[in-house]
Protein backbone atom coordinates (compact mmCIF):
# COMPACT_ATOMS: atom_id res chain seq x y z
CA UNK A 1 0.00 0.00 0.00
CA UNK A 2 1.47 3.50 -1.14
CA UNK A 3 1.35 5.83 1.44
CA UNK A 4 -1.21 8.38 0.61
CA UNK A 5 -3.72 5.56 -0.09
CA UNK A 6 -3.55 5.12 3.75
CA UNK A 7 -7.57 4.89 4.87
CA UNK A 8 -8.89 7.99 6.93
CA UNK A 9 -12.46 7.32 7.03
CA UNK A 10 -13.01 8.03 10.84
CA UNK A 11 -13.59 5.35 13.14
CA UNK A 12 -14.94 5.13 16.77
CA UNK A 13 -11.18 4.16 17.92
CA UNK A 14 -10.27 6.72 15.54
CA UNK A 15 -11.77 9.61 17.59
CA UNK A 16 -9.18 8.06 20.29
CA UNK A 17 -6.34 7.27 18.63
CA UNK A 18 -5.03 7.06 15.39
CA UNK A 19 -3.11 3.58 14.23
CA UNK A 20 0.00 2.82 12.80
CA UNK A 21 0.34 1.51 9.41
CA UNK A 22 3.47 0.20 7.32
CA UNK A 23 3.26 2.00 3.74
CA UNK A 24 5.44 3.05 0.95
CA UNK A 25 6.64 5.79 -0.27
CA UNK A 26 7.29 7.15 -3.50
CA UNK A 27 10.92 5.56 -3.67
CA UNK A 28 8.86 2.16 -2.60
CA UNK A 29 10.74 2.61 0.95
CA UNK A 30 8.58 1.07 3.78
CA UNK A 31 7.75 3.73 6.51
CA UNK A 32 4.80 4.70 8.75
CA UNK A 33 1.29 6.76 8.53
CA UNK A 34 -0.94 7.12 10.77
CA UNK A 35 -4.78 6.25 9.39
CA UNK A 36 -7.85 6.99 11.31
CA UNK A 37 -9.95 3.88 10.38
CA UNK A 38 -11.37 2.41 7.47
CA UNK A 39 -15.10 2.13 5.97
CA UNK A 40 -14.35 -1.79 5.29
CA UNK A 41 -13.34 -2.24 8.82
CA UNK A 42 -15.66 -0.02 10.38
CA UNK A 43 -18.59 -2.09 8.24
CA UNK A 44 -17.36 -5.66 9.47
CA UNK A 45 -17.56 -4.38 13.32
CA UNK A 46 -21.07 -3.00 12.52
CA UNK A 47 -22.03 -6.72 10.61
CA UNK A 48 -20.62 -8.47 13.81
CA UNK A 49 -22.65 -5.81 16.40
CA UNK A 50 -25.95 -5.39 14.48
CA UNK A 51 -25.63 -9.60 14.90
CA UNK A 52 -24.69 -8.98 18.54
CA UNK A 53 -27.44 -7.06 19.38
CA UNK A 54 -30.16 -8.79 17.67
CA UNK A 55 -29.23 -11.79 20.02
CA UNK A 56 -29.25 -9.42 23.02
CA UNK A 57 -32.59 -8.27 21.81
CA UNK A 58 -33.90 -12.30 21.61
CA UNK A 59 -32.32 -13.46 25.08
CA UNK A 60 -34.35 -9.82 26.86
CA UNK A 61 -37.38 -11.27 25.42
CA UNK A 62 -36.94 -14.72 26.60
CA UNK A 63 -36.52 -13.93 29.87
CA UNK A 64 -39.58 -11.50 29.46
CA UNK A 65 -41.23 -14.35 28.61
CA UNK A 66 -40.09 -16.43 31.39
CA UNK A 67 -38.30 -19.21 29.19
CA UNK A 68 -34.69 -18.29 30.75
CA UNK A 69 -33.34 -16.43 33.91
CA UNK A 70 -31.88 -13.06 33.45
CA UNK A 71 -28.69 -14.94 33.26
CA UNK A 72 -29.10 -15.64 29.59
CA UNK A 73 -29.33 -11.86 28.51
CA UNK A 74 -25.98 -11.07 30.44
CA UNK A 75 -24.02 -14.04 28.46
CA UNK A 76 -24.86 -11.97 25.41
CA UNK A 77 -24.75 -8.43 27.28
CA UNK A 78 -20.93 -9.67 27.83
CA UNK A 79 -20.37 -12.06 24.77
CA UNK A 80 -20.25 -15.27 27.14
CA UNK A 81 -20.53 -18.69 26.19
CA UNK A 82 -21.13 -21.40 28.57
CA UNK A 83 -17.06 -22.01 28.71
CA UNK A 84 -16.12 -18.57 29.45
CA UNK A 85 -18.97 -17.94 32.11
CA UNK A 86 -17.71 -20.81 33.60
CA UNK A 87 -13.86 -19.76 33.88
CA UNK A 88 -15.06 -16.58 35.08
CA UNK A 89 -17.30 -17.85 37.94
CA UNK A 90 -15.98 -21.45 38.74
CA UNK A 91 -18.96 -23.04 38.26
CA UNK A 92 -19.19 -25.87 35.84
CA UNK A 93 -20.70 -25.73 32.80
CA UNK A 94 -24.07 -27.83 34.06
CA UNK A 95 -24.89 -25.61 36.64
CA UNK A 96 -24.77 -23.02 34.67
CA UNK A 97 -26.90 -24.92 32.55
CA UNK A 98 -29.47 -25.21 35.59
CA UNK A 99 -29.45 -21.55 36.50
CA UNK A 100 -30.55 -20.25 33.12
CA UNK A 101 -33.77 -21.72 34.08
CA UNK A 102 -35.79 -18.84 35.38
CA UNK A 103 -37.50 -20.78 38.68
CA UNK A 104 -33.65 -22.39 40.13
CA UNK A 105 -32.11 -18.89 39.48
CA UNK A 106 -34.86 -17.01 41.60
CA UNK A 107 -33.66 -19.39 44.75
CA UNK A 108 -29.38 -19.12 44.04
CA UNK A 109 -27.99 -17.48 47.63
CA UNK A 110 -26.52 -14.34 47.41
CA UNK A 111 -23.03 -15.72 47.26
CA UNK A 112 -23.77 -17.61 44.10
CA UNK A 113 -25.35 -14.33 42.60
CA UNK A 114 -22.45 -12.32 43.55
CA UNK A 115 -19.82 -14.72 41.59
CA UNK A 116 -22.43 -13.92 38.77
CA UNK A 117 -22.83 -10.50 39.10
CA UNK A 118 -18.94 -9.46 39.05
CA UNK A 119 -18.35 -11.93 36.19
CA UNK A 120 -20.43 -9.58 34.38
CA UNK A 121 -19.13 -6.50 36.39
CA UNK A 122 -23.12 -5.76 37.70
CA UNK A 123 -24.75 -5.58 40.81
CA UNK A 124 -26.63 -8.34 42.27
CA UNK A 125 -29.85 -6.01 42.36
CA UNK A 126 -29.04 -4.91 38.19
CA UNK A 127 -28.98 -8.46 37.65
CA UNK A 128 -31.96 -9.71 39.05
CA UNK A 129 -34.17 -7.14 37.52
CA UNK A 130 -32.10 -7.32 34.21
CA UNK A 131 -30.89 -3.65 34.30
CA UNK A 132 -27.45 -2.03 33.12
CA UNK A 133 -25.90 1.13 34.04
CA UNK A 134 -23.46 2.52 31.81
CA UNK A 135 -22.90 4.00 28.51
CA UNK B 1 7.39 5.77 41.04
CA UNK B 2 8.21 5.46 37.61
CA UNK B 3 9.98 3.61 34.94
CA UNK B 4 12.16 5.15 32.08
CA UNK B 5 10.48 4.39 29.18
CA UNK B 6 9.70 5.96 26.41
CA UNK B 7 6.69 5.49 24.74
CA UNK B 8 6.31 4.05 20.94
CA UNK B 9 3.28 3.88 19.48
CA UNK B 10 3.87 1.01 17.05
CA UNK B 11 1.22 -1.59 14.19
CA UNK B 12 0.82 -4.17 16.17
CA UNK B 13 0.80 -4.98 20.16
CA UNK B 14 3.34 -7.72 20.56
CA UNK B 15 6.24 -6.68 18.18
CA UNK B 16 5.46 -3.16 19.80
CA UNK B 17 6.10 -4.26 23.40
CA UNK B 18 8.94 -6.35 22.44
CA UNK B 19 10.96 -3.43 20.51
CA UNK B 20 9.97 -1.17 23.07
CA UNK B 21 11.48 -3.11 25.89
CA UNK B 22 14.49 -4.42 24.05
CA UNK B 23 15.72 -0.40 23.06
CA UNK B 24 14.64 0.43 26.38
CA UNK B 25 17.20 -2.48 27.51
CA UNK B 26 20.24 -1.35 25.48
CA UNK B 27 19.55 -2.84 21.99
CA UNK B 28 18.54 0.01 20.11
CA UNK B 29 18.78 -0.78 16.83
CA UNK B 30 15.39 -3.30 17.00
CA UNK B 31 12.48 -1.42 15.68
CA UNK B 32 8.83 -2.84 15.43
CA UNK B 33 9.65 -4.83 12.05
CA UNK B 34 13.04 -6.16 13.39
CA UNK B 35 11.12 -7.77 16.34
CA UNK B 36 8.15 -9.03 14.05
CA UNK B 37 10.80 -10.59 11.74
CA UNK B 38 13.23 -11.94 13.98
CA UNK B 39 10.37 -13.46 15.91
CA UNK B 40 9.18 -15.27 13.25
CA UNK B 41 5.65 -13.03 13.21
CA UNK B 42 4.09 -13.86 10.09
CA UNK B 43 1.19 -16.97 10.26
CA UNK B 44 -1.98 -18.23 9.11
CA UNK B 45 -3.97 -20.48 10.33
CA UNK B 46 -7.70 -21.39 9.98
CA UNK B 47 -9.14 -23.19 13.10
CA UNK B 48 -13.08 -24.03 12.40
CA UNK B 49 -13.50 -25.67 15.42
CA UNK B 50 -12.73 -23.18 17.93
CA UNK B 51 -15.44 -20.38 17.76
CA UNK B 52 -14.99 -17.14 18.46
CA UNK B 53 -18.17 -15.17 18.55
CA UNK B 54 -19.90 -17.74 16.89
CA UNK B 55 -17.53 -17.67 13.85
CA UNK B 56 -14.46 -19.73 12.93
CA UNK B 57 -11.18 -18.54 14.33
CA UNK B 58 -8.93 -17.43 11.81
CA UNK B 59 -5.33 -16.05 12.97
CA UNK B 60 -2.83 -14.11 10.74
CA UNK B 61 0.00 -13.94 13.52
CA UNK B 62 1.82 -16.52 15.62
CA UNK B 63 0.72 -17.52 19.38
CA UNK B 64 0.96 -14.75 22.10
CA UNK B 65 4.24 -14.38 23.59
CA UNK B 66 6.50 -16.07 21.16
CA UNK B 67 7.72 -12.98 19.18
CA UNK B 68 9.01 -11.95 22.68
CA UNK B 69 10.59 -15.26 23.25
CA UNK B 70 12.13 -15.69 19.85
CA UNK B 71 13.59 -12.36 19.59
CA UNK B 72 14.85 -12.04 22.78
CA UNK B 73 16.43 -15.73 22.33
CA UNK B 74 17.62 -15.12 18.82
CA UNK B 75 19.49 -12.18 19.76
CA UNK B 76 21.37 -13.67 22.93
CA UNK B 77 19.57 -11.86 25.80
CA UNK B 78 18.04 -13.95 29.28
CA UNK B 79 14.57 -13.19 29.62
CA UNK B 80 12.04 -13.14 32.57
CA UNK B 81 8.81 -14.62 31.31
CA UNK B 82 6.21 -15.88 34.49
CA UNK B 83 2.52 -16.45 34.49
CA UNK B 84 0.74 -17.01 37.93
CA UNK B 85 -2.14 -18.73 39.54
CA UNK B 86 -2.61 -16.44 42.21
CA UNK B 87 -3.26 -12.82 41.69
CA UNK B 88 -2.01 -11.39 44.68
CA UNK B 89 1.31 -13.05 43.69
CA UNK B 90 1.19 -11.62 39.98
CA UNK B 91 0.49 -7.92 41.26
CA UNK B 92 3.56 -8.30 44.00
CA UNK B 93 5.80 -9.65 41.25
CA UNK B 94 4.87 -6.54 39.40
CA UNK B 95 5.28 -3.84 41.86
CA UNK B 96 8.64 -5.32 42.60
CA UNK B 97 9.48 -5.01 39.24
CA UNK B 98 8.69 -1.35 39.08
CA UNK B 99 10.53 -0.66 42.43
CA UNK B 100 13.37 -1.69 40.28
CA UNK B 101 12.34 0.63 37.72
CA UNK B 102 12.31 -2.32 35.50
CA UNK B 103 9.47 -1.55 32.87
CA UNK B 104 7.56 -5.14 32.18
CA UNK B 105 5.18 -6.59 29.34
CA UNK B 106 2.17 -7.93 29.76
CA UNK B 107 -0.40 -10.11 28.22
CA UNK B 108 -3.92 -8.88 28.98
CA UNK B 109 -7.02 -9.74 27.79
CA UNK B 110 -9.41 -6.61 25.92
CA UNK B 111 -12.78 -7.70 27.28
CA UNK B 112 -12.57 -5.43 30.19
CA UNK B 113 -9.65 -2.62 28.81
CA UNK B 114 -11.48 0.35 29.74
CA UNK B 115 -9.67 3.01 27.37
CA UNK B 116 -10.79 1.43 24.31
CA UNK B 117 -14.15 2.34 23.06
CA UNK B 118 -16.62 -0.68 23.88
CA UNK B 119 -17.32 -1.49 20.03
CA UNK B 120 -13.80 -2.67 20.14
CA UNK B 121 -13.95 -4.95 23.80
CA UNK B 122 -14.51 -8.37 22.74
CA UNK B 123 -12.85 -11.85 24.34
CA UNK B 124 -9.76 -11.43 23.14
CA UNK B 125 -6.91 -12.27 25.43
CA UNK B 126 -3.63 -11.82 23.10
CA UNK B 127 -2.82 -8.20 23.28
CA UNK B 128 0.26 -6.60 24.92
CA UNK B 129 1.02 -3.60 26.69
CA UNK B 130 3.69 -2.16 28.80
CA UNK B 131 3.66 -1.34 32.25
CA UNK B 132 6.09 1.43 33.87
CA UNK B 133 4.83 2.81 36.52
CA UNK B 134 2.56 3.59 40.09
CA UNK B 135 1.20 6.45 40.92
CA UNK B 136 -1.20 6.09 43.90
CA UNK B 137 -3.99 3.56 42.80
CA UNK B 138 -2.99 3.89 38.65
CA UNK B 139 -0.85 2.02 36.84
CA UNK B 140 1.39 3.79 34.07
CA UNK B 141 0.58 1.85 31.24
CA UNK B 142 2.32 2.38 27.71
CA UNK B 143 0.07 0.83 25.15
CA UNK B 144 1.66 0.19 21.76
CA UNK B 145 -1.69 0.79 19.77
CA UNK B 146 -2.35 4.13 21.42
CA UNK B 147 -0.37 7.60 20.34
CA UNK B 148 -0.02 7.95 24.19
CA UNK B 149 0.51 6.56 27.60
CA UNK B 150 -2.64 5.96 29.30
CA UNK B 151 -3.18 4.43 32.81
CA UNK B 152 -5.19 1.32 34.66
CA UNK B 153 -6.35 1.00 37.91
CA UNK B 154 -5.30 -1.32 40.22
CA UNK B 155 -8.44 -3.42 40.03
CA UNK B 156 -8.67 -2.91 36.05
CA UNK B 157 -5.25 -3.90 35.39
CA UNK B 158 -5.17 -6.87 37.67
CA UNK B 159 -8.86 -8.03 36.06
CA UNK B 160 -7.21 -7.70 32.52
CA UNK B 161 -4.55 -9.49 33.40
CA UNK B 162 -6.66 -12.38 34.66
CA UNK B 163 -8.74 -12.27 31.75
CA UNK B 164 -10.83 -15.87 31.13
CA UNK B 165 -10.97 -18.01 28.04
CA UNK B 166 -8.99 -19.14 25.19
CA UNK B 167 -5.13 -17.86 25.50
CA UNK B 168 -5.98 -16.62 28.92
CA UNK B 169 -3.30 -14.23 30.13
CA UNK B 170 -2.82 -15.84 33.74
CA UNK B 171 -0.91 -13.06 34.72
CA UNK B 172 1.77 -13.26 31.97
CA UNK B 173 4.33 -10.67 32.41
CA UNK B 174 7.94 -10.37 30.73
CA UNK B 175 10.68 -8.56 29.95
CA UNK B 176 14.44 -8.73 29.29
CA UNK B 177 16.52 -9.71 32.64
CA UNK B 178 19.42 -7.56 32.01
CA UNK B 179 20.69 -4.19 30.56
CA UNK B 180 22.26 -5.64 26.65
CA UNK B 181 23.71 -3.90 24.01
CA UNK B 182 23.95 -5.87 20.32
CA UNK B 183 26.13 -5.66 17.93
CA UNK B 184 25.46 -6.23 13.86
CA UNK B 185 26.45 -9.55 13.42
CA UNK B 186 24.30 -10.88 16.23
CA UNK B 187 21.20 -8.97 14.74
CA UNK B 188 22.50 -10.77 11.00
CA UNK B 189 22.33 -13.90 12.68
CA UNK B 190 19.12 -13.91 14.52
CA UNK B 191 17.43 -12.36 11.04
CA UNK B 192 19.07 -14.91 9.03
CA UNK B 193 17.65 -17.51 12.22
CA UNK B 194 13.91 -15.14 11.64
CA UNK B 195 13.75 -15.86 8.20
CA UNK B 196 14.16 -19.89 8.33
CA UNK B 197 11.93 -20.39 11.07
CA UNK B 198 9.16 -18.16 8.98
CA UNK B 199 9.83 -20.47 5.73
CA UNK B 200 8.77 -23.62 8.36
CA UNK B 201 5.73 -21.78 9.95
CA UNK B 202 4.50 -21.31 6.33
CA UNK B 203 5.93 -23.78 4.35
CA UNK B 204 6.15 -26.91 6.23
CA UNK B 205 3.98 -27.22 8.79
CA UNK B 206 2.17 -29.92 8.41
CA UNK B 207 -1.85 -29.72 8.36
CA UNK B 208 -4.35 -28.20 5.67
CA UNK B 209 -5.07 -25.86 8.03
CA UNK B 210 -1.89 -23.25 8.77
CA UNK B 211 0.66 -21.83 6.60
CA UNK B 212 0.32 -21.05 2.93
CA UNK B 213 -1.65 -24.35 2.87
CA UNK B 214 -4.42 -23.05 5.60
CA UNK B 215 -4.67 -19.84 2.87
CA UNK B 216 -5.49 -21.91 -0.05
CA UNK B 217 -7.72 -24.48 2.02
CA UNK B 218 -9.91 -21.07 3.44
CA UNK B 219 -10.01 -19.96 -0.04
CA UNK B 220 -11.30 -23.50 -0.80
CA UNK B 221 -14.19 -23.23 2.04
CA UNK B 222 -15.08 -19.84 0.75
CA UNK B 223 -16.36 -20.89 -2.34
CA UNK B 224 -18.97 -23.03 -0.64
CA UNK B 225 -20.09 -21.04 2.42
CA UNK B 226 -22.80 -19.20 0.35
CA UNK B 227 -24.44 -22.80 -0.24
CA UNK B 228 -23.62 -24.35 3.27
CA UNK B 229 -24.09 -21.75 5.61
CA UNK B 230 -26.70 -19.05 4.24
CA UNK B 231 -26.08 -15.58 2.56
CA UNK B 232 -26.61 -14.27 6.18
CA UNK B 233 -24.31 -16.23 7.97
CA UNK B 234 -21.45 -16.67 5.30
CA UNK B 235 -22.02 -12.58 5.73
CA UNK B 236 -20.86 -12.67 9.28
CA UNK B 237 -17.97 -15.25 8.93
CA UNK B 238 -16.49 -13.21 6.16
CA UNK B 239 -16.87 -9.71 8.50
CA UNK B 240 -15.19 -12.06 11.05
CA UNK B 241 -12.22 -12.87 8.68
CA UNK B 242 -11.92 -9.64 8.13
CA UNK B 243 -12.66 -8.56 11.95
CA UNK B 244 -9.20 -10.86 12.39
CA UNK B 245 -7.70 -9.74 10.00
CA UNK B 246 -7.84 -6.05 10.17
CA UNK B 247 -8.69 -4.95 13.45
CA UNK B 248 -7.26 -2.60 15.95
CA UNK B 249 -3.73 -2.18 15.38
CA UNK B 250 -2.42 -4.10 12.15
CA UNK B 251 -3.76 -6.75 10.92
CA UNK B 252 -3.34 -9.64 8.28
CA UNK B 253 -2.99 -7.42 5.47
CA UNK B 254 -0.87 -5.15 8.35
CA UNK B 255 1.52 -8.42 9.19
CA UNK B 256 2.54 -8.73 5.46
CA UNK B 257 3.54 -5.05 4.91
CA UNK B 258 5.03 -4.92 7.96
CA UNK B 259 6.96 -8.15 6.79
CA UNK B 260 7.74 -6.08 4.15
CA UNK B 261 9.65 -3.41 6.39
CA UNK B 262 11.38 -6.04 7.80
CA UNK B 263 13.09 -7.21 4.72
CA UNK B 264 13.67 -3.86 3.90
CA UNK B 265 15.38 -3.48 7.17
CA UNK B 266 17.12 -6.63 6.70
CA UNK B 267 18.64 -5.95 3.48
CA UNK B 268 20.53 -2.83 5.50
CA UNK B 269 22.08 -5.36 7.51
CA UNK B 270 22.25 -8.16 4.77
CA UNK B 271 23.00 -6.76 1.46
CA UNK B 272 22.95 -8.59 -1.73
CA UNK B 273 20.52 -11.20 -1.05
CA UNK B 274 17.80 -10.11 -3.02
CA UNK B 275 15.94 -9.22 0.14
CA UNK B 276 14.34 -5.75 -0.70
CA UNK B 277 13.35 -7.64 -3.94
CA UNK B 278 11.14 -10.22 -2.05
CA UNK B 279 9.58 -7.89 -0.05
CA UNK B 280 7.96 -6.10 -2.74
CA UNK B 281 6.09 -9.65 -2.93
CA UNK B 282 4.85 -8.97 0.69
CA UNK B 283 3.90 -5.55 -0.64
CA UNK B 284 1.43 -7.27 -3.21
CA UNK B 285 0.13 -9.67 -0.81
CA UNK B 286 -0.99 -7.15 1.48
CA UNK B 287 -2.34 -5.23 -1.14
CA UNK B 288 -4.06 -8.51 -1.99
CA UNK B 289 -5.45 -8.98 1.48
CA UNK B 290 -6.93 -5.73 1.22
CA UNK B 291 -8.32 -6.10 -2.26
CA UNK B 292 -10.12 -9.08 -0.60
CA UNK B 293 -10.70 -7.30 2.24
CA UNK B 294 -12.80 -4.49 0.45
CA UNK B 295 -14.38 -7.80 -1.19
CA UNK B 296 -15.58 -9.43 2.02
CA UNK B 297 -17.32 -5.92 3.03
CA UNK B 298 -19.19 -5.80 -0.52
CA UNK B 299 -20.64 -8.94 0.57
CA UNK B 300 -21.36 -8.19 4.27
CA UNK B 301 -23.06 -5.21 3.67
CA UNK B 302 -25.47 -6.84 1.24
CA UNK B 303 -24.28 -4.68 -2.09
CA UNK B 304 -23.30 -8.08 -3.92
CA UNK B 305 -24.11 -11.76 -2.96
CA UNK B 306 -24.05 -13.76 -5.53
CA UNK B 307 -22.39 -17.22 -6.22
CA UNK B 308 -19.85 -15.53 -8.78
CA UNK B 309 -18.98 -12.74 -5.53
CA UNK B 310 -17.76 -15.75 -3.17
CA UNK B 311 -15.62 -17.08 -6.41
CA UNK B 312 -14.19 -13.81 -6.64
CA UNK B 313 -13.24 -13.46 -3.26
CA UNK B 314 -12.23 -17.23 -3.38
CA UNK B 315 -9.54 -16.52 -5.94
CA UNK B 316 -8.44 -13.62 -4.03
CA UNK B 317 -7.66 -16.10 -1.27
CA UNK B 318 -5.90 -18.77 -3.93
CA UNK B 319 -3.81 -16.31 -5.44
CA UNK B 320 -2.70 -14.71 -1.90
CA UNK B 321 -1.54 -18.26 -0.98
CA UNK B 322 0.70 -18.19 -4.24
CA UNK B 323 2.41 -15.22 -3.97
CA UNK B 324 3.19 -16.18 -0.31
CA UNK B 325 4.23 -19.50 -1.09
CA UNK B 326 6.57 -17.64 -4.33
CA UNK B 327 7.89 -15.67 -1.46
CA UNK B 328 8.90 -17.71 0.91
CA UNK B 329 10.42 -20.01 -1.41
CA UNK B 330 12.77 -17.06 -2.59
CA UNK B 331 13.56 -16.67 0.61
CA UNK B 332 14.19 -20.58 1.54
CA UNK B 333 16.65 -20.38 -1.77
CA UNK B 334 18.88 -17.68 -0.57
CA UNK B 335 22.47 -18.77 0.03
CA UNK B 336 23.45 -17.29 3.53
Amino acid sequence: MKKEDVPQDLSSLGKLTREVCYATDSEGKYTTELSRGWDVKIDALDTAWSDIDKRIADARQKVLNKEASPLLFFMEYRLMDLALLASYTGFWQWQIKRHLKPEVFDELSNKKLEKYAEAFNVKVQDLKQMTVNES
Amino acid sequence: MKADFVHHQSAHCESGVTSGLLQNAGATQITEPLAFGIGAGLFYAYIPLIKINNGPAIAFRTFPGLIFKRTCKALGIPVIQKKFRSKEQAENFLKEALQNKQPVGCQVGVYYLSYFPKEYRFHFNAHNLVVFGQEGDNYLISDPIMETPTSLTSYELERVRFAKGALAPKGQIYYPAKHVEVNDDTIRRAIKHGIKQNINNMLRIPGWFAGVEGIRYTGKRIKKWRDNLGLQKAGLYLAQLVRMQEEIGTGGGGFRYMYGAFLQEADNFLPGKGLSDISKQFTEAGDLWRTAAVQAAGIYKGRIGSQKDFDVMSNHLLQIADIEEKAFKALNKIKW
